[in-house]
């Protein structure tokens, strides 16, 4: 199988480690990695705040990289249902485009959908002895679907003690640019969903998706409160040896 | 009301922020949509087949605004038929102008009103003052809004924002012959009000109301309440005047089966609602008009995604699942349909001239909790991207995406921008300038890593094929 990772513009920049952890990760399962270097970003930020016309570029340039590829693998569920959710809706119908995007986006999967349905694996070999909780991510849990693939995934996790988190259904406030956007309800948002992380008593906060986890960890990093984040697929790399 | 929400000044964000800081009214909200959320998601759970009517009801008024001019004629042949009169409103200036005509024409100067988003959204108060007759809200909420002098606030709980305090205070100071003892005790305040409204509906000869549902096929209009108090405008008066939207339609009587379980369940979290009323044409002794509203329906309607907004059936569940709602209120979207929906169907209606309009589709973090829980099933995030690739953009904005556009055009680009960040991260204050401030106002940036994925994996992809 030719497995193709997409790192996605955030992960590659700011959270390389999240990267390794999917790569470490896949070739422990027995996967043959592969890096399309020509790859950049989905085009979510440029469709979401409104323009179009440079997503739809990126969108195609997305589709142009990854054709041929069995799989692809995204760490994060935003991005994964940018392209399965909202490129069938950026190309014309019955358009040369809109062929290239029904041949690549049911290809493109979050990683605990490749796991699970593609690899059919819930026990990765993990080790990671923490108390942890998980915070589903809006496009994770209402774009893709995820259901409880990634806590499956986190239960089969040798020493990980997983609780569960209020409210973890309701939105961070990160929403990309609408942090900036509206700054008031964002911070207000990501305060309630920072009380609920603190309820928990956990360590660490997991999650699909790095920029929600930048804007809840950056607002549990301003409060000083101790509780680390982690990207699902850091955990899932963890081994014994690693530790 | 004395002024307009059309018009309001500021924009989403910043009247967002001085909301947000009202800890009292984040509390009032934070309650009273969380209980409506609960009692929602019980009695949805209770129908196996809630996925299918949400389908029918979709594709019910789907086919119904596709055909829209067909059943329109048919409403209007059908309720003539029945003995009332049908009046076709362009814009809010021509509904208000046929209302305070009709009720001119009764001689009367006093109106009670059955609680209706189309005439708030066409300013009918204001406008009826002007012409010197006065309007009564008779729905608890709409009364307590209208003696505060205030804007409602939600579309199904229009007082959300007033604690019992508040509404005993309103009361005491604008509702004539109150008790002076009067408690804030709910069970005392619904008293005063029963009292109060009473008297309204014993003495008025003329009442207003808008509708739920049209159905085409009899002519007959339908209100879902809870009170009872329109019940009591719709059978006392004299002249009844029905203002509604043109998107109200269903094309048949069985189409209600479907909308009399969708709605209810959606909006009060009832299996059903305590009062439906049904009224076909005009009854004996009783003059009917029926005032069919368009006011930017059909601009909206000739859109093709924004056109789902039309579907709406006002029962607000998107409001009460909504973040951003929960937070910032219903008077930061400076309009009578606040939330998620107003988010899209306010600039749509109004179109985005103004801030605040063109700031309304920016509204929301795009979480989807609204679409999950949309009775009709309108992608109230899809139409909220395609509404922000329409709106103006401010022109550092458009700068700064057109060059990460750029950047994000070409890889080799993508790099040098990494390495040029890795290498100038040092330089990064904790605290950003400019718009970016808004992040660091309240979160810690990310550190910027040595390496990003892309060179560490050329490097040890270049040492594992030299091993």
């Amino acid at each position: 199988m030719r497995v193709a990772l997409f790192i996605t513009c955030v992960n590659d920049t700011l959270f390389p480690g999240t990267g390794k952890a999917v790569v470490s990760l896949l070739r422990r399962l027995g996967c043959d990695v592969d890096f399309p270097a020509a790859q950049t970003c989905c085009g979510q930020m440029h469709v979401n705040t409104g323009y179009r016309a440079e997503g739809v570029r990126l969108a195609r340039h997305f589709t142009e990289v990854f054709a041929g590829y069995d799989a692809v693998v995204a760490p994060s569920g935003s991005c994964a249902a940018m392209v399965r959710e909202q490129y069938p809706k950026l190309a014309r119908p019955g358009s040369k485009g809109a062929a290239a995007i029904a041949e690549v986006a049911p290809k493109v999967y979050e990683l605990s959908e490749f796991l699970i349905d593609v690899l059919k694996v819930e026990d990765v070999g993990a080790y990671f002895p923490h108390r942890v909780t998980y915070h589903p991510t809006c496009h994770s849990l209402r774009g893709l679907h995820l259901g409880d693939r990634p806590t499956r995934l986190l239960q089969h996790v040798r020493g990980l003690e997983l609780v569960p988190l209020p409210g973890a259904e309701e939105c961070c406030g990160f929403g990309g640019t609408f942090a900036v956007k509206n700054p008031a309800v964002s911070a207000a948002m990501g305060a309630d969903k920072t009380r609920s992380i603190l309820d928990t008593g956990a360590e660490v906060l997991c999650a699909a998706d790095n920029s929600c986890l930048m804007h809840i960890g950056g607002t549990l990093s301003r409060q000083k409160t101790g509780v680390r984040t982690m990207h699902l697929a850091e955990i899932l790399a963890s081994t014994e040896e690693v530790q | 009301m004395s002024a307009t929400f059309i018009g309001m000044p500021g924009s989403f964000p910043k009247n967002a922020e001085k909301a947000v800081q009202n800890s009292q009214l984040r509390f009032n909200l934070r309650k009273a949509t969380h209980t409506i959320r609960g009692k929602r998601a019980s009695v949805v759970g209770e129908l196996p087949d809630w996925q299918e009517l949400r389908a029918a009801g979709k594709a019910i008024k789907d086919h119904t605004l596709r055909n829209l001019d067909r059943y329109l004629i048919q409403m209007e042949e059908a309720v003539t038929r029945a003995g009332g009169t049908v009046h076709w409103a362009r814009d809010a200036a021509e509904a208000n102008r046929i209302v305070a005509g009709l009720v001119k024409a009764t001689g009367e100067t006093e109106v009670v009103k059955v609680k209706s988003m189309a005439t708030q959204e066409i300013n009918l108060n204001d406008a009826l003052a002007a012409e010197g007759i006065t309007a009564y809200e008779t729905d608890l909420a709409e009364l307590i809004v209208q003696l505060g002098d205030d804007f409602p606030s939600h579309i199904l709980v229009p007082a959300i924002h007033r604690n019992r305090s508040e509404i005993r205070e309103i009361f005491l100071d604008k509702m004539p012959k109150v008790p002076e003892n009067l408690t804030d005790d709910p069970p005392a305040l619904a008293e005063a009000a029963r009292l109060h409204l009473r008297e309204r509906f014993l003495k008025s000869k003329v009442a207003i109301s808008g509708a739920n549902f049209m159905v085409a096929e009899t002519g007959t209009l339908v209100v879902l309440e809870s009170e009872g108090n329109g019940r009591m405008c719709l059978t006392l008066p004299r002249t009844l005047i029905s203002v509604v939207g043109i998107e109200k339609l269903l094309p048949s009587w069985r189409d209600l089966e479907v909308f009399l379980q969708l709605l209810p369940r959606s909006s009060t979290g009832e299996r059903m609602n305590p009062y439906t009323s049904m009224w076909t044409g005009a009854v004996e002794g009783q003059d009917f008009h029926l005032v069919l509203l368009d006011n930017g329906r059909t601009d909206v309607l000739a859109d093709e995604v924004g056109r789902q907004a039309l579907r709406c059936i006002r029962c607000s569940a998107c409001l009460n699942v909504c973040p951003v709602y929960e937070r910032a209120g219903g008077h930061a979207y400076g309009s009578v349909y606040p939330g998620p929906i107003g988010a899209i169907l306010t600039p749509q209606l109004r179109g985005m001239g103004s801030d605040l309009d063109a700031s309304l589709p920016y509204a929301s973090s795009l979480c989807g909790a609204c679409y999950e829980v949309c009775p009709v099933a309108i992608d109230i995030p899809e139409v909220l991207v395609d509404l922000r690739a329409k709106a103006p953009h401010a022109a550092a904005e458009r700068a700064g995406m057109k060059v990460a556009g750029w950047i994000f055009n070409d890889h080799k680009r993508l790099a040098k921008a990494q390495r040029a960040a890795t290498k100038l991260r040092k330089l990064v204050p904790k605290r950003l300038p400019g718009p970016l401030s808004a992040w660091t106002d309240t979160r810690d940036i990310p550190e910027i890593p040595d390496e990003s994925f892309r060179d560490w994996w050329e490097r040890t992809r270049r040492s594992e094929r030299s091993e």
